[in-house]
């Protein structure tokens, strides 16, 4: 402390000077204004999370692609595609048209670690190449660790084309 | 000294004096690199430290030098990257080292990590460089998980897709934290970015600023002294003794105890360079497009045990490995200087420890080495690479080769070997038919069971009757087929 101050009197403490009163206001100011800068910071890393776009309808194409009693891959374009998404964008499903002529949509992502099962059409199994997770043809849990069977897209056909609900990552917290 | 140059020696040495009174280097210098340390420390087994920091420092200086080159998005990450590999100048070099030495770092990290362990250098009163030790062990590997996203090929894809599998299996905030972690409902430019910000802003600033307090800890904790068997640590008298050993023989760690950390850090220079030169860049492989299915993606080296013990766990027992296992392993190591704060420090009283270091590196080693062969990986490429060998069908019967055919169009080769061509997902079938009967095999086939699938429905029977008849033959010439001894018993 510089020395050409004399200590302050028991009666002057009794006081708030002026720079005491600077500094709780200083306080306060930058409280508020971290708040008003924090706040909407927070908000912008958890964007993803509080503007996440619900799954949304769109066509993999005309349902004549996709014969009766086949299991074929459709190939569509994210909807939410962004300018610099590139290959990320074209994302992939299996499609399977049934000999009852009902189908069904899979995600391409096992359900064990999302890794991208593959159709054998011969021995009629989706085989995952990561833990060898293996699914029917329906889609239904055949063996090893997945702990269900494919994720299924919603799908509807309208003037003959085939469109599914998707555009999220399927995952075992938020299956479609 | 010739007088002809004393002139210019007086003039550099006053500017030298003019910037010492003005920066006092000599203080800061005798304060840091000059800080007094047992002459025991300086010892071969204490230079892993200095070598983690020299291979993060090559990290940042070819970090950024590909910084100035690489693109973090989606539609450009690769091509970068095949434009470094292939045409920039040195471009291949600057990558390669930036890998080699990523690699280099963990490992020597966790070499350092075992000798302060072992010395026991983590207890009183050094608790807190133990533990912001540890802190710098996880940035580190989250360094490495997020560099091998940079790649952005197939690899990196579908491993973004696996942490998102993994986190979707959180409980209750499952959904948020793969939102959270993609950017967005799915994989695309922002995943990138944000993996892109974590590894050249938040995980490099966060280890720079936990650097600055582990070295701070080492200059006021002082480093630990050579461990001798039978000496105790106390916390009421070891400062007083750790303040005798530096008096009786202490030396500054710059320049006289520092001559070994130098040597070692010119070696792990070297090995950098061999590597970087001799095997050169990772990758990129197969480029990141979600349309190809082909794909097997696999981690790199540091990751490679857990994604085998993924593998290796019981089915369902996914949540104990992925959250319980890792929590109940930061515990441990965060609790460690506070466990075993006082008594020996010196490993040969210390079998517990030993027992620690020897179990961890032999689980890491054969998990890892598990990882890089996968033997539970289907080949799904088997059933239509790999010709069934001859001697496994000479002398069949019509049925029989009915049967192996069948064997090779329905993918049974895929996760079952005969003759050592397939997957070794399933059982190696080379030699079933000594085994198992026919009625045996042609209930597994039917129902399936463990990690088999059922067949029933996809089989004919007249494919299963071929299929079992088949493989009953697989027996080495002479060998008798199995035979079914409960039923021999009941008879």
């Amino acid at each position: 402390m510089n020395s050409d101050h004399p200590p302050l009197s028991p009666e002057a403490k009794k006081y708030s000077t002026r720079r005491d009163f600077l500094l709780q206001v200083g306080v306060l100011l930058n409280t508020v204004a971290a708040f008003l800068i924090g706040i909407p910071l927070i908000g912008f890393i958890l964007a993803s999370i509080i503007q996440t776009p619900p799954p949304t309808w769109f066509s993999l194409g005309p349902a004549s692609k996709f014969p009766r009693g086949t299991t074929r891959r459709a190939v569509y374009t994210n909807p939410y595609r962004k300018p610099a998404d590139g290959d990320t964008a074209i994302l992939t499903c299996w499609v399977r048209h049934s000999e009852e002529d009902t189908f069904q949509v899979f995600a391409a992502n096992c359900t064990h670690l999302g890794c991208p099962v593959r159709w054998f059409e011969e021995s009629q199994i989706f085989l995952c190449p990561c833990h060898g997770g293996a699914f029917y043809a329906d889609g239904s849990r055949a063996a090893g660790p997945p702990p269900r069977g494919l994720y299924v897209y919603e799908h509807k056909l309208e003037n003959g084309e085939l469109k599914i609900k998707a555009g999220v990552l399927p995952n075992l917290a938020r299956p479609s | 000294m010739n007088a002809k140059f004393k002139p210019v020696v007086d003039a550099l040495t006053n500017l030298a004096l003019w910037f010492e009174r003005r920066l006092h280097i000599v203080k800061i210098w005798e304060s840091s690199a000059g800080h007094p340390i047992p002459k025991s420390s300086a010892s071969w087994f204490y230079t892993f430290g200095s070598m983690t920091l020299l291979c993060f420092v090559i990290q940042i200086l070819t970090g950024i030098l590909l910084a100035l080159v690489y693109i973090p998005s989606p539609s450009q990450a690769y091509q970068s990257l095949d434009y470094l590999n292939y045409q920039v100048q040195l471009g291949w070099f600057l990558r390669a080292v930036h890998y080699w030495g990523s690699n280099c770092m963990v490992v020597v990290m966790f070499f350092h990590m075992t000798q302060v362990f072992l010395w026991g250098a983590y207890k009183y009163p050094r608790e807190l460089t133990w533990i912001s030790g540890i802190v710098l062990m996880l940035l580190t590997l989250g360094l490495a998980f997020t560099g091998q996203v940079m790649r952005f090929d197939a690899d990196a894809y579908w491993g973004i897709g696996i942490g998102a599998a993994i986190f979707g299996r959180v409980p209750f905030i499952g959904a948020q934290l793969v939102d959270l972690l993609l950017g967005g409902p799915i994989i695309g430019s922002e995943t990138l970015s944000r993996f892109f910000a974590l590894h050249v802003f938040v995980l490099p600033g966060s280890v720079l600023a936990l650097v600055a307090l582990h070295l701070r800890l080492v200059l006021m904790k002082g480093i630990n002294e050579y461990p001798k068997p039978g000496v105790q640590v106390n916390r009421k008298t070891y400062d007083t003794e750790y303040n005798e050993i530096l008096k009786k023989e202490g030396i500054p760690f710059a320049p006289h105890g520092i001559g070994k950390d130098i040597v070692a850090s010119g070696v792990i220079l070297l090995v950098i360079l061999g590597l970087a030169i001799f095997v050169g860049p990772s990758g990129p492989r197969i480029p990141a497009d979600p349309t190809q299915v082909i794909s097997e993606p696999r981690p790199d080296y540091p990751f490679l045990w857990i994604f085998a013990a993924a593998a290796l766990v019981p089915n369902g027992s996914e949540v104990a490995l992925f959250f319980v296992a890792p929590t109940i392993a930061m515990i441990l190591l965060f609790a460690l200087p506070f466990i075993s704060n006082e008594g020996e420090k010196h490993w040969s009283r210390r079998p517990v420890a030993i027992l620690t270091v020897v179990t961890s590196y032999l689980g890491l080693a054969l998990l890892t080495y598990g990882g890089m062969t996968g033997p539970w990986s289907p080949h799904m490429e088997a059933w239509s690479s790999q010709a069934t060998k001859s001697q496994f069908i000479k002398g069949r019967t019509p049925l029989e080769l009915q049967g192996a055919v069948v064997f090779q169009n329905k993918q049974c080769r895929n996760c079952h070997a005969v003759g050592g061509g397939g997957g070794t997902r399933g059982p190696d079938l080379t030699q079933v038919g000594t085994r198992m009967t026919e009625p045996q095999l042609i209930r597994q086939v039917i129902q399936g069971g463990g990690n088999m699938p059922s067949y029933g429905k996809n089989l004919t029977p007249p494919e299963v009757k071929a299929l079992t008849a088949y493989l009953v033959s697989l027996r080495p010439p002479g060998a008798a087929p199995a035979q079914d001894t409960t039923l021999v018993h009941g008879k």
